[in-house]
């Protein structure tokens, strides 16, 4: 064996204790291990925490991976995916895979997690019956919520609950069943509960306590939960949120020592000193650990000995729970039970909606419960941390740090009163001196920054507030919290927020959305309304009514204005080719509507400019007759397919470019886009239609095609990209409604193909339209349904009178001498 | 006062406008998405642009050609840009809008 080679660490299980152990090893004692991770689960490490947000639709799965593929082979780590181990052999220090794959190792860490919790009753395993803990029963549950059926959700704790307002948000008829008389009751006391119930319902969610589960009732799928009672709830999904247990028989299999998890010491060693076990699986002091904080004390511990260092310690603290249910406020941390030696201090305001309990023993707060307003939480659990004699700040302490010892009228004081050792984020454990002195020395400007350097506030996020407020202290105006730039002066949210909130929550219209979204305007602006209009649109093809109201004037009279009111009308000619027909047509619409100027645009069609608004529906008519539609030279929508002349006619053309041209054009006009789309196909690489500075472009070879994408030219100017080569006209055509669908649905209103290719990067977006065929075909059909409801030529229905009010003046005084 | 009658309110879209034209100029009357209903001259201060073409939001309106944003009741462009465009008076009664036009062939003959 070679003398100098790194000790191997193989590590079983991928969840967040190991990671935060990992990252915290890396930095005490880089390169010092050549580490292996098994997942059992097929994906990098997460988020765990934040399985509701994607649950409900408020974040994405991308917005929570912890670790992506880079950080990986950045630290040289070989991560298996979706690999499980299923025995260590201790002796010679071996672990093996399902798969077949051993290897050994110096250290080994079990990371195994914990289980759900099944009730064995009968029906357990029927079909529709999940469990909530992972991506993959988060995903079920979205496939089962497209149903809009029933959901049971059996379990009113955190979990459960989280569950609950999640499947609600998308659509579901929810119903939870607690067995405990209220919810939660292992956070909260039973006023806190019962308020929590009443929000819970207020959402449409059904509670039922005291509610005992005898069967699951069905074939093979789910049909119905039956109670003790007799009771039958109608169900399409159950999710059993009952609890965990920690997940120990592999480390059983091999011997060491369990009881309810896997047994280690202070120094997190099991009684095998070479096998470490960190997280839920992992039992210390006697307890096993369900929250993240204390978890990452553990992985802290772990990498220090793993690092060398021999004294460091575990030592369980207090902890605090804060409920992930937008719009439900509630934090509990301690022990809250009544007791002879305990007093307590209440505070109620029925009408707010706030509950707000401590409770004390020798003037020192054991527990607390907050509901409703939670803003003071950190404080107390910071004074409980501490121990902190509240003797003199007894009278006014219920009502938080502005009052305490003082009248701190502003939330910013109570956080700069704060002494630099206040903890602040509590699931990474940051106290408030680290936080600040990484402002200072590092020039940290966001609360991305403080997110990527400390940690602070970039788990579960509930104590942003307080990390922006320090952000505040310490850059004072120079801090712009704005770390997503909102869509307008309307709203707080970001492009990206309100579309994925229009999906999660089912808004089907402006005036919906806007109430949901608490907009700040009663009807919006000129900036959010178009971007509004369109997002509903490109989300519900066939649903949503559209606005034009909520439309530039360019695209609720389907021609360009100019600077003196009139405007220029542009019709479509299908890759640049016209006919002796069209050109008379045009002549004579021109000589009869004395339209003052006519010119070639760069697209390959013929503009007319200085067009009356009320000869507009006239104009229409004359070059409908010959076969002339609109161009949609006005839209965010396609523009033109420009097109060289091709293997019909070229000595070079490798393909026929102009037929082809015409097919994506007949194929893709009318469709509505974030931004306007111009595409073009040269026949060759001689490249005369400049197919490489167009939103999509495609070069002819004598292969096939290539397919080019997110050129620019015009404000900026830009070449393409290549997205890839295709053998025929079908596929080229397939790929390109791919693309465009994707950025339909991707793209910020007015943004550009580039700009969103460059935003979202470009080799994801190859990813999902070259080599991901099913989900190319998805959002091909995606396109094609859309287009069912988007190819009527406006002009045709204007010409025969939609919208006439419009065109006309409500009334024309102006052979009137002012009268009377 | 001169009032004469341009049309019913029903006429106009909500959150939208409709024009009258004098031998002035043109007028253009806005109905809000609460049903109020203003006139104003159809000219943006900045580059007479037709503010009965634009995008009508809570009380204001936004000019097609370069995106002011000009308070309907006052008349009044909002934010960092300056100007005013003349408001003419109105009054709606039984759902018919009537507008005071002698008021505008007097304010033009002034200016």
């Amino acid at each position: 064996m070679n003398a100098r080679r790194k000790p191997r660490l193989i590590v079983v299980g991928n969840g967040m204790a190991p990671g935060r152990a990992l990252e915290q090893l890396f930095e005490r004692a880089p390169d010092s291990y050549e580490v292996t991770i098994f997942n059992a689960e097929p994906r990098v490490n997460y988020d765990r925490i934040m399985l509701s947000p994607v649950l409900s639709g408020e974040k994405t799965f991308e917005e929570i991976v912890i670790h992506g593929d880079g950080w990986y082979a950045d630290h040289g780590v070989t991560l298996y995916k979706g690999c499980r181990v299923t025995h260590i052999d201790r002796q010679a220090r071996m672990v093996a895979t399902e798969g077949g794959i051993a290897e050994s190792y110096d250290k080994l860490l079990i990371a195994t997690g914990s289980l759900p919790i099944i009730i064995p009753v009968p029906g357990h395993n029927l079909a529709g019956v999940l469990t909530y803990r992972d991506l993959d029963d988060v995903q079920a549950m979205l496939l089962m919520a497209q149903s809009r059926g029933n959901a049971v959700v059996i379990g009113g704790g955190l979990l459960g609950l989280e569950a609950a307002a999640g499947l609600r948000e998308r659509g579901m008829q929810v119903t939870v069943l607690h067995l405990m008389p209220t919810l939660m009751e292992r956070q909260l006391d039973p006023a806190a509960g019962h308020l929590l119930k009443q929000a819970v319902e207020a959402r449409g969610i059904r509670v039922i306590t005291e509610a005992n589960t005898k069967a699951i009732l069905g074939d093979k799928q789910v049909r119905a939960v039956a109670l003790a009672d007799g009771t039958e709830i109608p169900a399409d999904l159950v999710v059993m949120a009952v609890g965990i247990r920690p997940n120990a028989v592999l480390a059983k299999d091999a011997g060491l020592e369990v009881k309810r998890g896997i047994v280690v010491g202070a120094d997190m060693r099991t009684s095998d000193p070479d096998i470490f076990a960190v997280g839920e699986c992992a039992e210390a002091h006697g307890q096993v650990f369900g929250l993240v904080a204390p978890l990452y004390d553990m992985a802290n511990v772990v990498a220090a000995q793993l690092a060398g260092d021999a004294a460091a310690q575990f030592q369980p603290t207090a902890t605090a729970t804060k409920l992930k249910v937008t719009g439900i406020n509630l934090f509990s941390a301690g022990d809250f039970a009544d007791g002879k030696d305990r007093e307590e201090i209440v505070l109620r305001d029925a009408a707010r909606g706030i509950y707000k309990r401590l409770v004390l023993k020798d003037n020192r707060i054991v527990g607390t419960v907050l509901y409703g307003d939670t803003s003071d939480g950190a404080w107390f659990f910071d004074l409980l941390k501490r121990d902190t004699d509240v003797a003199d700040m007894r009278e006014t302490l219920i009502f938080g740090p502005r009052y305490a010892g003082g009248a701190q009228a502003d939330p910013t004081a109570a956080v700069a009163a704060l002494p630099d050792d206040a903890e602040i984020c509590g699931c990474n454990g940051v106290c408030k001196g680290k936080i600040t002195a990484a402002i200072d020395a590092q020039g940290l400007k966001s609360l991305d920054d403080v997110r990527a350097r400390t940690k602070a506030s970039a788990s579960c996020g509930s104590c942003t507030g307080l990390v922006e407020q320090l952000l505040r202290i310490k850059l004072g105006d120079a801090y712009n919290p704005a770390t997503v730039q909102p869509m307008c002066g309307c709203t707080g949210l970001g492009h990206d927020d309100v579309r994925r909130l229009i999906v999660a929550q089912q808004l089907k219209s402006i005036p919906e959305l806007m109430q949901a979204l608490e907009w700040k305007t009663s009807g919006g602006c000129a900036k959010c309304r178009p971007a509004l209009n369109y997002y509903l649109l490109a989300t519900w093809p066939g649903e949503y009514k559209d606005d034009s109201q909520s439309r530039y004037i360019n695209e609720r009279v389907h021609a360009n204005i100019q600077k003196d009111g009139t405007y220029s009308v542009v019709p479509r000619m299908w890759g640049g080719v016209t006919s002796a027909k069209e050109l008379r047509a045009i002549a004579d619409v021109v000589d009869r509507f004395n339209i003052p100027t006519v010119k070639v645009t760069g697209g390959q069609r013929i503009d007319m400019l200085g067009v009356k608004k009320d000869d507009l529906p006239a104009v229409w008519a004359e070059l409908n007759a010959a076969g002339l539609v609109s161009g949609h030279a006005y839209g965010k929508a396609l523009r033109t397919v420009k097109t060289c002349v091709g293997s019909e006619w070229c000595r070079f053309g490798t393909q026929d470019s102009t037929g082809l041209g015409i097919k994506i054009e007949k194929f893709m006009w009318g469709s509505w886009t974030p931004a306007k789309v111009k595409m073009a196909v040269s026949g060759c690489p001689r490249n005369c239609a400049e197919a490489t500075c167009k939103d999509v472009g495609v070069i002819c070879v004598e292969s096939g095609y290539d397919i080019l994408f997110a050129g620019a030219a015009g404000l900026d100017i830009k070449g393409t990209e290549t997205l890839g080569h295709v053998d025929n006209e079908p596929e080229v055509i397939e790929v390109i409604a791919a693309l465009v669908q994707l950025y339909r649905e991707q793209g910020r209103y007015l943004e550009r193909i580039y700009k969103w290719a460059k935003r979202v990067g470009l080799d994801t977006i190859r990813q999902q339209v070259m080599a991901d065929r099913e989900r190319r075909a998805a959002l091909y059909e995606r396109f094609v349904y859309s287009q069912t409801f988007s190819q009527h030529d406006p002009w045709a229905e204007r010409a025969k009178g939609h919208d006439a009010h419009e065109f006309a003046p409500l009334r024309d005084l102006s052979r009137l001498e002012a009268a009377e | 006062m001169s009032w004469i009658d341009v049309g019913a309110i029903e006429d106009v879209p909500p959150r939208g406008a409709r024009v009258v034209r004098t031998p002035q100029g043109c007028v253009a009357v806005f109905r809000t998405a609460a049903d109020e209903i203003f006139a104003l001259e159809d000219r943006c201060p900045h580059k007479d642009g037709p503010l009965s073409q634009g995008i009508v939001h809570g009380s204001s309106v936004t000019c097609p050609l370069h995106n002011w944003v000009i308070d309907l009741a006052t008349g009044q462009a909002q934010g960092a840009d300056e100007g005013q465009v003349r408001t003419i008076a109105l009054k709606v009664e039984a759902g018919r809008i009537l507008l005071d036009l002698a008021l505008l062939a007097a304010r033009r003959a002034a200016a």
